[in-house]
């Protein structure tokens, strides 16, 4: 019903441009000069019917299905969901829907069979609606359209404000996107916050989100301090950031100033394939090589080595910002103008020297924005440490040990099924929150420390 | 100081410092520089003029072999510093630059502090063993490209907020600190106000006492000012090499004459 | 004025060029020690890659092949009828045709064992060749069948025949068996093509990628259609037509900070707008298509706005003079002009999208599923979610998939990059 749908609009769409063309056709056929080409007259008649209807239509898809299941749902017997939490009501719903697909166990009773029948005849009735509506609208669309063709109609202009509004939408995505995830994230935390006090969040040293599944269930009732959380972040990070500052930057000392061309051709390349490999493949390359590697290293030297040890993850993490930081040190460094390296070669400096004394110090604002943007990478990077590090939060700060981050909660917290009633799953909410302000905050700094220091050699 | 100046230009030989005979420069395979010989005295100022890309810049940084940093470069030819190659496979650059200083066209402070700039050379090269010795060399070294008036009260603050006459001379400073013995100045006024031009002109005449200057200029005026001798390229070539006097007033070449009368350049 | 530089008036200092003191020669060192550490490290960053390489490639290469054994099997009509179809028993007919093969072996005591040497699908190899011909009931006939992960690992050597018994997962006597079979000629490892055709399988011998590839279609299409239009709008507008002014200020720091907003955050939006909010389809490549959009959009963005900033302001200058509109020398003149930067741009920023795994897990697409998704709509897993679920599978034989599947997975991204390059060389052109 939808492709067809956009076929309809798709050929009154059409229809619209030809009509319109070739109204304006005849107006000059009959020796009137028309302020605007034909070809935009049809534009403008394409561009009024598909925007606006394009624009129904996937408001329609996107409405949809939680209108209807809404519908289904008000629509049940009464009594049928007294007593039920939110996630029960998914599961009733989830059970109609797939008595629809005519999926059934065991018999069921008569009021999924009728709600089952409901739920088949409003999407019939509501993909039908929405076909006759596009039709309809389209149709008055081109009617109106068509009636504005004259010869000082500026269809060019017309036409252009649409392609111009079109832009501006899009442009505004960007701040939708922002919008929709501070929004969510808000949203989702205060409602974990109403359950779980803020304070009990963001000075708690215990991290045990299992929350008891039967009201008597003999269990932990749950604890979500993030402090043991975020330390593990920091433990992990500090580790991937110690391998991949030094490396990084040296490596990017050596090519600025010492790599032969031919060197450089080569390793400029290779660092690249480096950052485009997948985190999930360094993840799976922690648990395969690493891990295992530093086990064996511990039981050879007598040291316990857990097996989710945090050097693990982190050292593969500071692997994976090698080419991240060595990328922006050797930008920066390319930045520093050529004019202080000669005046500093002619005063007899080695290269060493000039790149030490006077180039490094010179870049090290650029250095540090990348270094810090690296930082806020390890501290939002999440395959590799869902894959390499532990589930148990624990106050430590021993890289030896298996700690926990936030990024590894957020996911084994809403992998499986999720209902959004239970602490359990807000609570990915709340780190994802403490996430992204962490993360933006350091984006924010970064950037602007890195667009200071173009400012100073442009 | 006037008195020495007019006994000195009186003398007629000097001890040529550097040598130069058959030098070819090649950047890829453009030949930049074709078969130049010039001397270079001691005590004097040696000016190289010449219309834009005649390649005196590029013949000024063979002295120092700055152009070793250019990849596509290459030097054949014989360069000699008190008889020395400095071609020579044995010999380091890094010496060679310790003893031939160079000031480049824009005045070019490391973003570090005043004293930072001057010291910089004599630390990398380990010239005072003591912090007294230093702030000795630093003060003299800024004396000599007279700005101390201009910055002694604020040897902390950054090199790169001084103004561009003050940053040139500071350039000065930090290259006269390393003790050259030969000081190679590529247009050091072109980025400089007609007042700090003829303060950094009057500075390069006193530095003449102590060193041998090297200075490119496309400014004739500028080498009729300061300059003892002249020398003049055209196309890559050294046309014509002589007491700048006599350079100015009865060159011998008609394409220095051209060039000298405005018809070339 | 005392001289501190050794010359003027007291006479040239007349030290060697060549003469080299030990001040120098320990500056020489230094920067050779610094040289030193700049080539360790880029060494240690080339080491590394290549265990990552080697590693996946050692592991995952056996996967490219199956270990297949080729049985001539008695159809017996006692156990599978033509009117019972598809039903029968399928795995009898095929253990007793083993059987008959190892004559050391006890039908009654060893025909589980000796059941367990076949994958647990080959029954249904049968089955849907008896389906597709049932006249083939009553005969024999020739099929081959891949053989359990336990077998199939033995034969590729990753089992040490020299540990002791208990450690193994094979005993000596099925070691026997299997040696017989191979011996009779019934084994052989062809090319692997169920790794392309197969969908997920919780046996390691029947997993395949199909599901996983399909996923990924589907969602980087979605990815692709949304954010390359939406994406070029954008940049075209803020590039091209935006006034300068705080909103258009904001909107560029907006693009910049979400290209650095970390892709769990995104799946987080995901979870909450596109699935709890807008009740869109768990585990869907098209949620997934629409949450990496928004992760590749900035990519999209910035990359046009280069290509565009990089076409000179000479041809729109001409195109202006000449009368035409703004948006006609944009669209008519500079658009076509920046393509191949904005292509280039976007493989890439798909490239990225191809990889992405944190956000696509919290939206389900890690489901364990047998079929491979008809559309975007359908529950479906993902290249990159795939690896996830294989490496976190406990038998042997995932592991060797898992690095097939990674290798998969390089394989298009290096023909993705490889395609940006080329289009990069191909259409670079210098004002």
């Amino acid at each position: 019903m939808t492709l067809l749908a956009f076929m309809i609009l798709a050929a009154l769409a059409v229809s619209g441009f030809l009509l319109n063309r070739s109204a304006a056709l005849a107006i000059q056929a009959g020796g009137t000069r028309t302020h605007s080409l034909a070809y935009f007259h049809g534009l403008y008649a394409l561009l009024s019917v598909l925007v606006p209807v394009f624009v129904v239509i996937c408001v329609y898809l996107v409405l949809k299905t939680p209108v209807i299941n809404g519908m289904v749902i008000g629509g049940l017997p009464d009594g049928v969901l007294d007593d039920m939490s939110a996630g029960q009501v998914d599961l009733v719903l989830a059970t109609i829907q797939s008595i629809t697909r005519g999926q059934t166990f065991g018999t069921p009773p008569d009021w999924q069979l009728a709600a089952a029948e409901r739920l088949t005849s409003l999407y019939a009735g509501a993909d039908l609606l929405m076909v006759v509506v596009v039709a309809a609208l389209s149709a008055v669309i081109l009617f109106f359209v068509r009636r504005q063709v004259a010869a000082e109609f500026r269809a060019r202009q017309a036409a252009e404000r649409i392609v111009h509004g079109l832009m501006v939408a899009c442009s505004l995505v960007a701040i939708l996107t922002t919008v929709g995830i501070v929004f969510a994230l808000v949203y989702e935390a205060y409602r974990f916050f109403e359950m779980v006090p803020v304070m009990d969040f963001l000075f708690g040293t215990r991290w045990e989100p299992q929350i008891p599944i039967r009201a008597d269930q003999v269990a932990a009732v749950g604890a979500f301090g993030w402090l043991p959380v975020i330390l593990g972040t920091v433990v992990i990070g500090t580790v991937a950031m110690l391998i991949a500052t030094p490396i990084g930057l040296l490596t990017a000392i050596y090519l600025n100033e010492f790599a032969p061309k031919s060197v450089r051709a080569v390793v400029k390349p290779v660092l690249e394939i480096l950052s485009g490999v997948p985190t999930v493949v360094y993840g799976f390359f922690a648990i395969l090589v690493v891990a295992p590697a530093l086990r064996g290293t511990g039981a050879d030297l007598g040291i316990a080595v857990s097996s989710n040890t945090a050097l693990a993850a982190g050292g593969v993490m500071g692997i994976m910002l090698i080419p991240f930081i060595s990328s922006f040190a050797d930008d920066a460094l390319t930045a520093v103008p050529r004019s202080l390296r000669d005046g500093s070669l002619a005063l007899g400096a080695t290269r060493g020297e000039t790149m030490l004394k006077v180039l490094f110090p010179a870049a090290i604002p650029g250095i540090v924005g990348g270094i810090l943007l690296a930082v806020s990478r390890a501290i939002g990077e999440t395959m590799i440490v869902v894959m390499a590090a532990g589930l148990i939060a624990r106050m430590t700060i021993n890289p030896l040990d298996s700690v926990t981050t936030v990024t590894v909660q957020i996911v084994t917290l809403l992998i499986g099924d999720t209902a959004f009633d239970n602490p359990k799953t807000l609570a990915a909410f709340a780190l994802g929150l403490m996430l992204f302000i962490l993360t933006l905050g350091i984006n924010i700094l970064a950037l602007r420390i890195v667009r200071k220091y173009r400012e100073i050699y442009d | 100081m006037n008195d020495m100046r007019l006994t000195e230009r009186g003398v007629e030989t000097k001890q040529i410092k550097m040598k130069a005979r058959g030098v070819e420069v090649f950047y890829g395979d453009t030949h930049a520089i074709k078969s130049v010989d010039v001397d270079i005295e001691d005590h004097t100022v040696t000016a190289f003029i010449g219309p834009s890309g005649c390649g005196k810049s590029t013949f000024l940084r063979c002295l120092n072999r700055m152009n070793d940093t250019i990849d596509i470069c290459r030097v054949t030819g014989d360069i000699h510093l008190d008889g020395e190659d400095i071609y020579d496979p044995r010999i380091d650059p890094v010496q060679l630059r310790a003893k031939v200083g160079m000031v480049f066209q824009k005045p070019n402070p490391f973003p570090k502090s005043i004293y930072d700039n001057v010291a910089y050379g004599p630390k990398i090269h380990g010239l005072a063993r003591t912090k007294a010795e230093l702030d000795e060399i630093v003060e003299k070294s800024l004396r000599r490209a007279a700005i101390w008036n201009e910055v002694k009260d604020r040897l902390d603050a950054p090199g790169t907020g001084l103004s561009g006459g003050q940053q040139q001379r500071l350039c000065i400073a930090r290259a006269v600190a390393t003790g050259p013995e030969v000081l190679l100045m590529d247009e050091p006024c072109s980025a400089l106000d007609p007042i700090a031009t003829a303060q950094v002109e009057e500075l390069i005449d006193e530095l003449r006492q102590s060193y041998s200057v090297v200075i490119v200029t496309h400014s004739m005026q500028q080498a009729a000012r300061v300059s003892q001798k002249t020398a003049f390229f055209h196309l890559g070539t050294l046309v014509e090499f002589g007491e700048t006097s006599k350079i100015f007033t009865n060159p011998e070449d008609p394409r220095t004459e051209s060039y000298i009368t405005g018809r070339i350049g | 004025m005392a001289d501190i530089t050794n010359s003027g008036t007291g006479g040239p200092r007349k030290s060697s060029l060549t003469e080299s003191s030990a001040k120098i020669a320990k500056r020489k060192r230094a920067d050779l020690i610094l040289q030193g550490f700049g080539i360790g490290a880029i060494l240690t960053a080339f080491t590394v890659l290549f265990i990552l390489v080697a590693s996946l490639v050692s592991t995952g290469y056996t996967a490219f092949v199956q270990t297949h054994v080729t049985l001539q099997v008695f159809v017996d009509p006692a156990e599978v009828a033509e009117e019972r179809l598809p039903r029968g028993g399928f795995q009898e007919v095929l253990t007793a045709s083993l059987l008959s093969n190892l004559p050391d072996a006890d039908p009654e005591s060893d025909a589980r064992a000796v059941r367990n040497i076949l994958s647990n699908g080959a029954q249904f190899y049968l089955r849907d060749r008896i389906v597709a011909n049932p006249s083939l009931i009553g005969q024999t006939i020739s099929i081959t069948v891949p053989v359990s992960d336990p077998f199939d690992q033995l034969n590729k050597g990753n089992v040490d025949r020299a540990t002791p018994e208990a450690q193994r997962r094979v005993n000596d006597r099925e070691i026997g068996w299997f040696d017989a079979l191979d011996t009779a000629g019934m084994i052989a490892t062809p090319l692997n093509w169920g790794l392309i055709t197969n969908a997920d399988s919780r046996f390691p011998e029947l997993a395949g990628l199909r599901g996983a590839l399909v996923g990924t279609f589907w969602a980087l299409l979605t990815c692709f259609l949304i954010s390359f239009p939406i994406g070029i709008g954008a940049a075209i507008y803020l590039e091209e037509f935006a006034p300068k002014n705080k909103l258009s200020d904001f909107i560029e720091v907006n693009i910049n900070n979400l290209a650095a907003v970390p892709s769990v955050v995104f799946g987080l939006l995901a979870l909450a707008v596109f699935l709890n909010w807008f009740g869109l389809p768990r585990s869907a490549p098209f949620v997934g298509g629409l949450t990496l959009a928004l992760m590749t959009m900035p990519t999209i963005i910035i990359a046009t706005r280069a290509a565009l900033k990089a076409v000179p302001p000479s041809i729109r200058e001409a195109a202006l003079g000449v009368g035409a509109s703004k948006q006609q020398v944009v669209f008519g003149h500079v658009l076509p002009l920046a393509m191949p930067g904005i292509l280039t741009g976007t493989i890439i920023g798909l490239a990225q999208a191809l990889g992405e795994t944190a956000p696509l897990l919290l939206i389900g697409m890690n489901a364990f599923i047998t079929s491979a998704a008809s559309s975007p709509f359908d529950a479906s897993t993902a290249l990159p979610t795939q690896i996830f679920i294989w490496a976190d599978s406990p038998e042997r034989g995932f592991v060797s998939r898992t690095s097939a599947a990674i290798l998969v997975l390089l394989g298009f991204l290096v023909l993705m990059n490889g395609m940006a390059i080329y289009l990069r060389n191909k259409f670079e052109r210098r004002w």
